[in-house]
């Protein structure tokens, strides 16, 4: 299937998120709420981060990944969600490497495992 | 994300479920949104759950009007039966793949469908009646009817005319269809019921061989999914 790639990509994603879940890994799923102007990756497009770093999927063509897993990972520490803005505006993004033009909004939040 | 929202959410992914997972972006707080229930520690506004709704028919999805909460629609690809595999479906069937929808082929004359003239294509030799019975036609589902012989395409239409497939369409001239719609009517059927048979089936574009006449179903198909105004009917023009 060819012209559906989100689902079948979020169907990925999110099942790994379940496995990891049900092997006790601590993560957090980063989701792309909003992009204005040109962005690489559609809204709804999924990264998933370990504690230790591992990661699965992607928000953008790679280059605020790493921002985004710092985040992830403060988030998995505590407990709390992030919504976090990249964008030619603001000059952190540059930073990080978004210099496809435009802006985009990641939300972050830690998966609970408690029941 | 709590663990029982996501494991409810791969259930819905699992069974081809339409779900919308919307989410408070300061609080964390979700709701998940499945067909006729909710379920999650987010209270959201009949407006905001509307528009969520809205959002999850469209499978689109992004921020709702507040900007405060986002909805994530998973909404399954569209499948696509395709009843006899003749020369048009050898067309049809990878052009629709290509547009993302998950494709059956169903024709019961063993000789016709075979993977050499549909490589990798999920074919069913059961009669098209019983095949669409074992699909679980929803929503999502369309119908095409590519026979000719009333044997095999009358017995599929009804059993998608009993369905709420979004599309359902019959090859055929107007004259071919006009005596469908009579053996259909005699059947039991009455004239709204049988309204819902996009024939002659396509878009008028003038097609005049295979591909082209693919062409011209998916466009009517795209139309009628995106809720788009249909320009030209086939055989309706003169």
């Amino acid at each position: 299937m060819t012209a559906n790639p989100l689902y079948a990509a979020s169907d990925e994603i999110l099942g790994l998120a379940e496995n990891w879940l049900d092997q006790r890994r601590t993560a957090a799923l980063a989701t792309v709420v909003g992009t204005w102007g040109s962005s690489p990756r559609p809204v709804g497009s999924h990264l998933l981060v370990d504690d230790a770093g591992d990661m699965m999927g992607s928000v953008s063509g790679g280059c605020i990944e790493g921002a985004v897993v710092e985040e992830a990972k403060q988030a998995m520490k505590d407990g709390k969600p992030r919504l976090l803005e990249f964008g030619v505006t603001n000059e952190d993004a540059w930073e990080v490497g978004l210099a496809c033009g435009g802006t985009v909004r990641v939300y972050v939040e830690k998966l609970v495992a408690d029941q | 994300m709590k663990r029982a929202l996501l494991k409810s959410l791969r259930r819905d992914m699992q069974s081809k479920t339409p779900a919308c997972l919307v989410t408070n972006l300061e609080s964390g707080q979700q709701l998940l949104i499945h067909p006729h229930e909710l379920e999650g520690d987010l209270e959201l506004s009949e407006a905001l759950l509307e528009e969520a709704r809205q959002a999850l028919s469209k499978g689109k999805s992004g921020l709702l009007s507040d900007e405060r909460h986002f909805a994530e629609c998973l909404l399954p690809p569209a499948r696509l039966m395709v009843v006899g595999a003749v020369h048009i479906a050898q067309k049809l069937c990878p052009m629709a793949d290509q547009m993302g929808y998950e494709v059956t082929l169903i024709d019961p004359r063993q000789a016709w469908g075979t993977e050499s003239r549909f490589p990798g294509l999920e074919i069913l030799h059961s009669w098209p009646d019983e095949a669409l019975k074992g699909l679980d036609l929803d929503s999502r589902s369309a119908v095409v009817t590519l026979t000719h012989d009333p044997k095999l395409d009358d017995p599929a239409l009804l059993v998608a005319l009993e369905s709420p497939a979004f599309y359902i369409g019959a090859l055929g001239s107007n004259r071919t269809h006009q005596k469908r719609l009579q053996r259909l009517s005699e059947a039991g059927r009455g004239p709204d019921f049988l309204a819902r048979i996009h024939g002659p089936i396509g878009l008028s574009i003038g097609a005049q061989n295979p591909a082209e006449i693919a062409v011209s179903i998916l466009a009517e198909l795209t139309a009628v999914l995106r809720g788009a105004e249909i320009p030209g009917k086939v055989g309706r023009q003169g």
